[in-house]
Order: C-alpha cells, then sequence, then structure tokens
C-alpha cells in the first residue's frame, strides 16, 4: 500500500503543480494583509460559536481565517509568540490570572468584553426544593445536608464542585460559611455533568457547581444557591462578612468575557482587530446557539450561517 | 531435581537475615508512629527541605525556548525545522486522503484536486489485504473500512489516519535508528535506557506543553507527543531482535564478504524481520491509543470527536467514534502482520501489462473512475449522508436503564468496597511515614537484586518524598495496587482458563484486543453516571484498561509450559487439575509475573485519564499542571509516577530473573 500511494503522491503532485500554474488568483477584497488570521478555538460549544461568528465576519470583510485548536490556558504561549492571534473568549472567573500575566509580558493585548457575563455558582435541580424548602437561600444548607449526602459523606452533604483547576475556592466557602458539606472535586466539566445527568434521571439529590452560558441550565431547570452577594473586599479581607476571620464568606464572582490577541497583529491586520473590539453578544442569545447545537443536534456551521442571515445589520457594523 | 531442591535450600538458609530486616523495619516503623509527635518529619516531609526541582525547569525551559543558542540557529528555530520535516508528508497525506489538495492557506484555500474517493480507499485496503494475504483478510479490512463510511465516521477517521500514516513510519524509523545505535555503541545503551523508561512511564500530559510550545501548535505538536510515546518498544524490540539473530547466520555473511553496513541491511534486519514487526504492532496499537489525548492539542480526527461527544453526553454517539478508532487499530493491525509474515512474493515474469501487476491495475482503475465519474455522481466520492446509519440513543438509553433500575444494587455495592476496603486502605497508606516505606523499597530490591537495585528503589522513594508529592504518590499507589490487585484477581483465572480451553481463547482475545483499543473516555462516562465521581469510578476504568495483560500473559505463559513436561506428569499419574497447579502454573510464573509487571505499567498510565474524574494523586498533578501550562510542576509530577512504576518493575523483574534461574529456565 505505501509503495502505491507514494507513485500516486508524486502524480498527484504533478497534476498540482500543473493545475496551481493553471488558475487564476483568487479574487481578494482590499485588506492589509492576506496572511490567514488564526483564531483559537477551546473545547467548550460557546466559545466554538463566538469563534465561528468572529472568523465568518471577518471571511465576510475579506480577511483570511483559520481555525486553530488550542488549549484554554495553554494558548497564551502561542498569542505571544504570534503563533496564534485571537482568542475569542477569557472568562474572568477561571482566566483572569493567566490572561493578566499575560498581558504583563507586552506581547498580547486586551480586545476588550464580549458581551457576555460569566455566571458560575452552587445550582441544584428545581425538584430539590420540595426536599429543601429553604432553598434557594444559602441558610438552608445546612439543614438539608442529610438530603444532600450520600453514604461516603454522610452526615454531611456532598457537594460536586467544578475541576480544581478551574479554582473557585469552595473547599474555603464551605469552611467559611459554615457549611456542614463535603467538597468533592469533578476532574472534568464532562464528568460534572455525566454525574448531573445521572442524578437527574433518578430524580435523586444532587448538589454541584454549574457555569452559564451552558447547555445545561438551558436542558435543566434548577435554580443558583444564593450567596452573600460577592465584592472584591470579601476575597481579600477575612473581616468582611458574616465570617470576621476569613475570606470567601460570600458567593462567587459574576465577570466579564473577554477577547485577547496577539499583539503585533494590530499593527499587520488593523481593520480585523477592530472588528474583534467591536464584536458583541448578548448571553441570551448566546444561550439560544448553545441550544441549538448541543441539544438539538444541529451543526455548528449551520446554526452560525443562521445567525449570520438574521443578524445582518448588526455585523456589518462590526467591520464598518 | 536436584537443582531445584539446592536452590530450594540456599534460600532457606538465606531467609532468616532478610527475615530480621524486614521484622527491624516492622519495629522501626510502630516506633516511628509512636514516637510521631517528636519527629513529624518522618511522615510529613517539611516543606522547607523540598527541592524547588519544577521551578528550576521551567526557568530551563523558558531559556531554552528564548535564549539557547546553537550558533547557527537558535534551538527553537531546530524545533521548528523538525516540526517542518513532519508536517510536509502530512499535508501530502493529509491532501490525499481528507482535504484534497489546495491552493492557498486558511480560508482562501480553494481544492484544485479531490481527496481520494471513499470507494478508491476501501478498494485500496481490501486489495492490498487479498495481495498480502487472503480473502479473508480482506473482508476484514473492508468491514473496518466500511463500517468508518456507514456510520458517518469516514471525515474524522481519515483525518486521524492520516496522522497515524506519518506517526507510525517516523516512530519506526527512529526506533530502528535507536536500536541500531545503542546495538553499536555500549555507552550510547547505557545512556538510553534510562530515558526509554522515562518515555515510556511519565504520563504524556506531563510533556504536552512543552512540546506545544517548541513544536507551534497543531497536529504535528500532537504527532511528536504521538511518536514520543510510541517509539520505545520498537527501540526495545529492535535492539532485541539484532541480538537474537543466530550467530552463524551473521559468521555467513562475513565470509562471503559483506560490510558493516551490507551485514546490518542484507543479513541483520531481514532475519530479524519477524520480531521487527512486534515493534512495529506496538507503535501503530500506541499510536491510536494516543488519539484522544492529541485531539486535546489540536489533532482532530476520531479522537475530537469522542471527547465533544461525551462532553455533551452523546453515549451513542461517543461509542461509535470509539469502536472506529478499534476497527482503525484492529485493521492496520493485521494488515502489518499479514504484510510482514507474507511469502516472498512468486511473480510471473513471463506475464505482461495489467496481467503482471493486477491489483495495481483495479486500484488505479477505481481510483480514476471515482475521481471522473464522481463529478456527475457525487456518491461515489463522498459516502453520501442518507446513507448514514446511526445507534441513535441506543447506548444513552442502556445507561439510561441500568441507571434508573439498577443503581441501588450498584451503589450498594459500590459503598461497599468503598467503606471496607478502598477507605482504609487510603488511610492506611497515607499514615504510613516516608522513611519507612522508602526503606521498605530499599530493603525489597536489596533482596532481590542486591545493594545496586537496594540503592536504586530507596533513592527513587526518597526523591518522591523529596520533590514534595508524598501524599499525592501515596494516593497513586494505593488506586493502582488496588486495581492491580482485582485486575489480577479476574485476569489470571481467566487466562489460566482461556490457556485450557481454545473457544474461550478465541472469544476472550476479541474482547482484550477491543477493551485495549477502544479509548476509555469512551466508558469512563457511563461509569461516572453509574457510580458518582470518585475514588471507585477510576478504579473500575482503571481495572477495564489494566487487565489486559494479565490475561494475555498468563494465557501465553501456560500454553508456552513444553508438551514434554504435560506429557511427563500425565505418564506420572497427575489429574488435570494436578497438572496445572504442580507443573503448568509454577512453570508460567515467571509468565505471569511479567503480566503482573505490565498491569502496573498500564494502570500507571491510566492515571492521567483518571484524573479526568477527579481523583486526587500524581495524574492530577499532572492534569493540573497542563492547564496552567506549569512545565516544571508536570514534569516532575510525570517523573514522580516514572520512579514508581520503575521501582515496581525492577522488582518484580528481579524476582522473576531469580525464579527462572532457581526452575533452571536460564
Amino acid at each position: 500500500m505505501r509503495k502505491q500511494s507514494h507513485s500516486t503522491a508524486v502524480a498527484l503532485g504533478g497534476a498540482l503543480l500543473l493545475c496551481a500554474a493553471a488558475m487564476a488568483p483568487v479574487a481578494q477584497a482590499a485588506v492589509e494583509s492576506t496572511d490567514p488570521i488564526k483564531l483559537t478555538i477551546h473545547d467548550w460549544t460557546g466559545q466554538y460559536l463566538t469563534t465561528h461568528i468572529m472568523g465568518e465576519v471577518l471571511k465576510k470583510a475579506g480577511y483570511n481565517i483559520e481555525y486553530v485548536q488550542a488549549d484554554y490556558i495553554a494558548q497564551f504561549a502561542g498569542l505571544e509568540t504570534g503563533d496564534l492571534h485571537i482568542a475569542m473568549e477569557m472568562w474572568e472567573t477561571t482566566g483572569k490570572q493567566a490572561m493578566d500575566q499575560s498581558l504583563a509580558t507586552g506581547k498580547t493585548v486586551d480586545l476588550g468584553e464580549t458581551g457576555m457575563d460569566a455566571k458560575e455558582e452552587w445550582w441544584y435541580p428545581v425538584y430539590m426544593k420540595e426536599r429543601c424548602p429553604g432553598l434557594p437561600d444559602w441558610k438552608a444548607l445546612n439543614d438539608c445536608a442529610e438530603a444532600f449526602s450520600t453514604p461516603e459523606t454522610a452526615p454531611k452533604g456532598r457537594y460536586l464542585g467544578g475541576p480544581v483547576t478551574w479554582a473557585g475556592f469552595d473547599d474555603e466557602r464551605a469552611e467559611a460559611l459554615g457549611l456542614n458539606y463535603e467538597v468533592v472535586h469533578a476532574g472534568t466539566d464532562a464528568a460534572l455533568f455525566a454525574e448531573l445527568e445521572s442524578a437527574i434521571q433518578r430524580k435523586e439529590p444532587i448538589l454541584l457547581w454549574i457555569y452559564a452560558p451552558h447547555w445545561a441550565v438551558a436542558k435543566y431547570q434548577g435554580e443558583w444557591i444564593e450567596f452573600p452577594e460577592y465584592t472584591d473586599a470579601c476575597y481579600e479581607d477575612p473581616s468582611w462578612g458574616m465570617n470576621k476571620d476569613m475570606a470567601y464568606d460570600c458567593g462567587k464572582p459574576f465577570g466579564w468575557i473577554k477577547k485577547v490577541g496577539w499583539k503585533d497583529g494590530e499593527k499587520k491586520w488593523p481593520g480585523a482587530y477592530k472588528a474583534v473590539r467591536n464584536f458583541h453578544i448578548e448571553n441570551d442569545a448566546m444561550s439560544q446557539l448553545i441550544v441549538e447545537v448541543d441539544l438539538n443536534g444541529r451543526s455548528v456551521d449551520d446554526v452560525v450561517a443562521d445567525w449570520m442571515k438574521n443578524n445582518e445589520s448588526t455585523w456589518k457594523a462590526w467591520i464598518n | 531435581m536436584s537443582v531445584v531442591s539446592a536452590a530450594l535450600e540456599h534460600r532457606t538458609a538465606r531467609i532468616s537475615p532478610w527475615l530480621a530486616a524486614w521484622a527491624g523495619l516492622l519495629v522501626v516503623t510502630i516506633a516511628l508512629y509512636f514516637a510521631r509527635d517528636l519527629i513529624p518529619w518522618a511522615f510529613k516531609y517539611p516543606r522547607g527541605w523540598q527541592l524547588p526541582l519544577h521551578g528550576w525547569i521551567s526557568a530551563f525551559m523558558k531559556w531554552l525556548i528564548n535564549s539557547f543558542d546553537l550558533g547557527l540557529f537558535t534551538f527553537k528555530e531546530l524545533t521548528r525545522g523538525i516540526a517542518w520535516v513532519i508536517e510536509k508528508p502530512y499535508w501530502l497525506v493529509k491532501s490525499l486522503l481528507s482535504t484534497g489538495f489546495l491552493k492557498g492557506v486558511g480560508s482562501y484555500a480553494e481544492q484544485v484536486f479531490p481527496r481520494l474517493s471513499w470507494l478508491a480507499v476501501i478498494a485500496t485496503v481490501v486489495l492490498f489485504a487479498r495481495h498480502v494475504k487472503d480473502w479473508k483478510l480482506a473482508l476484514l479490512a473492508g468491514i473496518c473500512f466500511g463500517y468508518l463510511a456507514v456510520f458517518g465516521q469516514w471525515d474524522s477517521a481519515m483525518i486521524t489516519l492520516s496522522s497515524i500514516a506519518i506517526a507510525v513510519p517516523f516512530g519506526v524509523a527512529g526506533g530502528l535508528f535507536l536500536g541500531i545505535a545503542a546495538l553499536r555503541s555500549r555507552r550510547f545503551e547505557i545512556v538510553l535506557t534510562p530515558i526509554l523508561d522515562l518515555m515510556q512511564t511519565v504520563p504524556v500530559f506531563a510533556y504536552l506543553i512543552p512540546v506545544l510550545i517548541l513544536f507551534s501548535f497543531g497536529p504535528v505538536s500532537a504527532m511528536i507527543a504521538t511518536i514520543i510515546y510510541a517509539m520505545p518498544p520498537m527501540v526495545r524490540v529492535t535492539m532485541l531482535a539484532l541480538r537474537s539473530v543466530p550467530a552463524e547466520v551473521v559468521e555467513s555473511g562475513r565470509m562471503s564478504g559483506c560490510t558493516k553496513r551490507q551485514l546490518l541491511w542484507k543479513v541483520q534486519l531481514p532475519s530479524a524481520m519477524p520480531t521487527l514487526m512486534v515493534g512495529v504492532n506496538q507503535v501503530i496499537m500506541l499510536s491510536l491509543n494516543m488519539v484522544i489525548i492529541a485531539s486535546m492539542i489540536g489533532a482532530g480526527g476520531l479522537g475530537y470527536d469522542v471527547l465533544t461527544a461525551l462532553k455533551r453526553l452523546q453515549i451513542g454517539q461517543g461509542v461509535e467514534a470509539g469502536v472506529a478508532i478499534t476497527l482503525l487499530a484492529i485493521a492496520l493491525d493485521r494488515l502489518s502482520q499479514a504484510s510482514a509474515r507474507r511469502a516472498p512474493a512468486t511473480r510471473n515474469a513471463q506475464l505482461r501489462g495489467w496481467r503482471r501487476h493486477p491489483y495495481l491495475t483495479i486500484f488505479f482503475t477505481v481510483t480514476a473512475a471515482t475521481w471522473i465519474l464522481g463529478l456527475w455522481f457525487p456518491a461515489l466520492s463522498n459516502y453520501p449522508d442518507a446513507w448514514e446509519i446511526t445507534t441513535g440513543s441506543f447506548w444513552g438509553d442502556v445507561v439510561r436503564y441500568i441507571n434508573v433500575n439498577f443503581f441501588d444494587v450498584l451503589d450498594a455495592m459500590k459503598n461497599f468496597l468503598l467503606l471496607n476496603v478502598m477507605i482504609p486502605l487510603k488511610r492506611f497508606l497515607l499514615s504510613l511515614p516516608w522513611v519507612a516505606v522508602a526503606g521498605m523499597a530499599a530493603i525489597a530490591g536489596l533482596q532481590l537484586g542486591g545493594w545496586r537495585l537496594g540503592l536504586l528503589t530507596g533513592s527513587l522513594a526518597t526523591f518522591i518524598a523529596v520533590v514534595g508529592l508524598w501524599a499525592k504518590a501515596m494516593v497513586t499507589v494505593y488506586l493502582c495496587g488496588l486495581a492491580v490487585i482485582i485486575a489480577c484477581l479476574i485476569g489470571i483465572p481467566i487466562g489460566i482458563a482461556a490457556a485450557r480451553n481454545d473457544r474461550l481463547h478465541r472469544i476472550v482475545s476479541v474482547i482484550i484486543d477491543t477493551l485495549q483499543t477502544l479509548p476509555s473516555f469512551v466508558y469512563l462516562m457511563p461509569v461516572v453516571m453509574l457510580f458518582r465521581v470518585g475514588d471507585f469510578a477510576a478504579l473500575l476504568a482503571v481495572v477495564a484498561y489494566a487487565i489486559t495483560p494479565a490475561i494475555r500473559y498468563t494465557d501465553h505463559g501456560v500454553r508456552s509450559v513444553s508438551p514434554d513436561l504435560i506429557e511427563a506428569a500425565t505418564q506420572a499419574g497427575c489429574t488435570r487439575g494436578q497438572i496445572l497447579r504442580k507443573v503448568q502454573l509454577p512453570l508460567a510464573l515467571p509468565q505471569i509475573m511479567l503480566g503482573v509487571n505490565q498491569t502496573i505499567m498500564m494502570a500507571l498510565s491510566m492515571l492521567v485519564i483518571t484524573a479526568l474524574v477527579g481523583t486526587r494523586e500524581l495524574g492530577q498533578e499532572v492534569y493540573i499542571a497542563l492547564t496552567k501550562a506549569d512545565t516544571g510542576k508536570g514534569l516532575v509530577a510525570g517523573v514522580c509516577v516514572a520512579f514508581i512504576a520503575i521501582i515496581a518493575d525492577r522488582l518484580i523483574g528481579a524476582w522473576a530473573w531469580r525464579r527462572k534461574r532457581e526452575l533452571g529456565l536460564e
């Protein structure tokens, strides 16, 4: 097989050269540089959608676009060297530290907010309200610890936290608020939602960390726990809040989701960078798109194409 | 017989000082336990004494990337050069199989020439299979590739196949080269052996970040990580194969006046071919094992499909893509095996034209015909969506049914094991002083392999404490140790049964082939749904993966006991059970222990995956480092995993070697 494919490959190579010589150059709109702009894609649907929307818009403006898969945090190494150019979603709740570090090198640039708000908090399915009437107030949690417990954690309740890498200070929060709960960390969000799905199939108790925009919030009925509202002082100053000796005695911060880019790219494709800065979409609109893809099983390309058709005036304003 | 009894006597004579040593260690441990308030450092290695090794490694990497200059070019330019060498052939294969030949880059790219049609690719594998073996193999290959088209996995499978088609030759060639070099220079071999150990046991996540930074983002980095992971068996097999070429063969080559190079290429390598193919098989299998992890850093393809499907809890799609990986592995494996065993071509030189190359002719005909006709009938070049079938929500429904109806039973089982075995064991191991555990490793090494081994195992264990990862290492030992015990308890009896029954042997072979190539991620998520996030789910996943060598090696070991011995035992009036207990099992023990050894390696290599369901051990440390892009931290934790593996490997190896010598097998 090897030998055959080699000889075919050689033949094809020859054919390719002939074709290339014969073809006329492709018509292109006037843009600053025809080098491909590399947009990074990560592993969650929302980011996939925002990136593809941005990519399609830039294509309409005549830019050359390439999508490159890169890890959410590891991508900064690439953004700093110019291997990668634009990252569409950097969440304050999970990526702020890495982003600040990278911006400090002077090789990347903050391209402003996307308009979406990242929300993450403790969450429960709505049927738990019958078993724990005080919800969603966090003060009810201790009374229901038994209801949320499993044999491993009993008599303490069980709270399934996000992956350790996404921080969130849940161990500290449980301690500071005197919650009688054991914090169990899921390794990935896939495992997290697998357990949620399983519990909901059986209508079993579950209390876990969820973030939005995400399909789970649309698919399952549930509510966020209401903790004392977050302020910067709560995380930094132990004396703030009900626990005078500890920080983290409040809920989680809601935060921006920003775009980041390779600094020198701004000189290379000023128009494209301007369009990225202009990019704006709201949580609700994004949630709907995510539901289309994750729950209704439509392809990202279809959903993006629909959005482009229905929101022509919106994206036209970004590139002009 | 007299040799054995002499050895036994020898052993009983020597046993008492070792007994004293172990008793001494026990006393010291208990003493330490009571004095734990006086000498806390023996239990918890003090933070102040820790070696900031990970900081040094990170700093070194920064220097390597930003400022290391080799004179004519920088280190980074060198690595980018290597990436270029791999990227070009990849581009060619990918164009041929997946994207078609493109002009321009990014979204400006336009197809100037289409890819091979699905019919042409299937025709290729079928004809190739017929060419190297028979129609039976051709049918198998056809079914495997047919599945890819029918279940709508074609596009992804071709991307995966392209990267495998590049990674495997590079892995094989690199392995051959290193193996030959090690054979020629003893000094090189001494340096290479520990590096091979590390390449095989350091979890892949640990070096993904440095690879990404050095070789740029995209499929090439994924391929390089795959090559690093898949190459070591090829190196080892090359060394073994070339060494075991009979001296007479080499001698006759010399006598006929071969130069050193001719001797290698014309005599040694051809006669070592069958063994070398075992290495090729391992490279293929390990490359396909990496498909999921490679997709996490941009390889795309089937691995990416499995990952995204399971993130959305679409278990059915995950299973379909996972099975596609398994079938691809099976097809490539069987084809490579058959082509290696193929008898030299008996081509009739009298024939001319297409009669002389019938398969090549059919191949070109099909390719050209589908290309041309494909312009009018697209179904010939791309498998139409409408013909695709899917298992739909079937698998999801199965899991749901079990979940709703059997959860209580499963949960009770889980809780029993968790509360009575797992948690107590974990607490016990965590409460042991590290000094005593390191001492235990050292004494075991001393007893089984002499002072050099004792020194090695003792210092490797101490290293783990010194870099401050002791507690996580103990959780690793607990999880892997328990998984290995369970895998052996289940696997060894199955292996023995399979060795004594041919039909069972065939069934078991298919099951373990599947278990080994089906990406563990596919069954990890259903396991989480049924058993919740935590150690138990992780344990099940590790057992499912690590059980294969326990079965395989036991089966092989029991089967390869010399028939003469069994004949002799039968003559002496032994029953079947007696033959098994008194003859087959003792003689197969070294082989079985090799299986246990491999079980441990497999269990450790699953750690990184179990970190994805929230276990808190070294694998998780590596995974955190990956997501934070912390090179030093990841590598240090990875090396600790490798050290645990090396300790286990060396101890078992030394033990098996002694046993073999006692039984007169070596």
